[in-house]
């Protein structure tokens, strides 16, 4: 049976994209899936880096679509940790047109073959990389921060990914803060969802653990102690069909809150 | 702090204008939306009034507290009241 592709993609840049592809491919290798994970940043690629998976780049994607590597597999990263994670790099020197939708959707059909899961991180914006990274694929996941521009660019890329016959994406709420929602001085996961109006995937909070996972190179969703960590593992049990609740809305209770916890013995 | 001031939560005005803004933009995105009230509007309008089809403006505006769907439909006669 051929593998899930699955596009992450958010419209506006720096709301985690690239982050959250990291997650779920190492999130969905922990659970002994295959899983290759195709950058199609083309020009500006990083998820090499926030994979700690840079100095091992030989070809890239752009090399596989003009053959100038005699077969996907040799571009292939094996990850560092997992031996069923792999990636597929951005070419550095080139740009978004470097490639076409066609040549995608041939590299995708090859890999989905092989792979339980093809997730391909897409650009910010909604031009040539977009078509690029979308044509593959049948299944998106649409990532937005609770601000103003985000959701709405997130409202944009739902509505293009609808004239690309993606009809049902999923949504990953990210960088929430519980204690701006707290005080009304953040949109809260209700608000985003009676606005965009699709399925929610998971909710992330905003969590320095990432920065630090960053630093390293390795995925906070190895990390048992990284709240976005576990946020992601969460997303990655409900993409293989478990129902996983949700975190509360208000989020973690403060110290009073965990004060209380601890007199209750629990 | 909160005491003093008056304005609703930050969060209220994001939501206000995300939904203003979003009106324009679904709007102007769905290519023929607009195009296509027109006609249904032309239809069921006709059955009551002769208008003057080529004069009709539809736009849909926002303003920084609500949108609106404005309608400039010029008529020529008023049908007879349909037995």
């Amino acid at each position: 049976m051929a593998g899930r592709v699955i596009v992450v993609t958010s419209g506006k840049g720096g709301v985690g994209k690239t982050t959250t592809v990291a997650n779920i491919g190492t999130g969905l290798a922990l659970r002994h899936k295959k899983v290759v994970m195709i950058d199609a940043d083309i020009g500006l690629r990083n998820l090499d880096v926030v994979m700690g998976l840079e100095n091992r780049i030989i070809y890239d994607l752009v090399d596989v679509a003009e053959k100038t590597c005699r077969s996907i597999n040799k571009a292939l990263i094996k990850d560092k940790r997992l031996s069923n994670l792999y990636l597929l790099p951005a070419a550095q020197t080139r740009n978004k047109d470097a490639i076409s939708p066609e040549q995608m959707v041939a590299i995708v059909d090859e890999l989905k073959e092989e792979f339980d899961y093809v997730l391909v991180d897409c650009p910010a914006g909604i031009e040539r990389g977009f078509d690029n990274a979308v044509a593959a694929a049948t299944e998106a996941i649409v990532v937005t921060t609770p601000e103003v521009s985000a959701v709405r660019d997130a409202d944009r890329i739902i509505g293009l990914l609808q004239e690309k016959e993606i009809y049902e994406p999923v949504l990953i709420l990210n960088r929430l803060r519980p204690d701006m929602v707290r005080k009304g001085d953040m949109m809260d996961v209700d608000d985003i969802n009676d606005i965009l109006a699709i399925k929610l995937l998971g909710i992330v909070p905003d969590d320095e653990e990432i920065i630090i996972s960053t630093n390293k190179g390795e995925p906070a969703v190895l990390n048992n102690q990284s709240k976005a960590g576990e946020a992601f593992r969460n997303i990655v049990r409900r993409m293989e069909g478990e129902e996983v609740p949700f975190m509360s809305v208000n989020g973690e209770p403060g110290i009073f809150g965990r004060f209380l916890k601890l007199l209750n013995g629990k | 702090m909160k005491l003093f001031r008056d304005e609703s939560p930050s969060k209220n005005q994001a939501v206000e204008r995300l939904r203003l803004i979003l009106v324009h933009d679904r709007a102007k995105v769905s290519t023929g939306l607009l195009e296509q009230l027109r006609g249904e509007i032309i239809n069921a309008i006709s059955k009551y009034v002769e208008i003057e089809e080529e004069a009709i403006e539809i736009e849909l505006n926002a303003t920084e507290s609500k949108a609106e769907l404005v309608a400039n439909i010029p008529v020529v006669k008023v049908r007879r009241a349909i037995e």
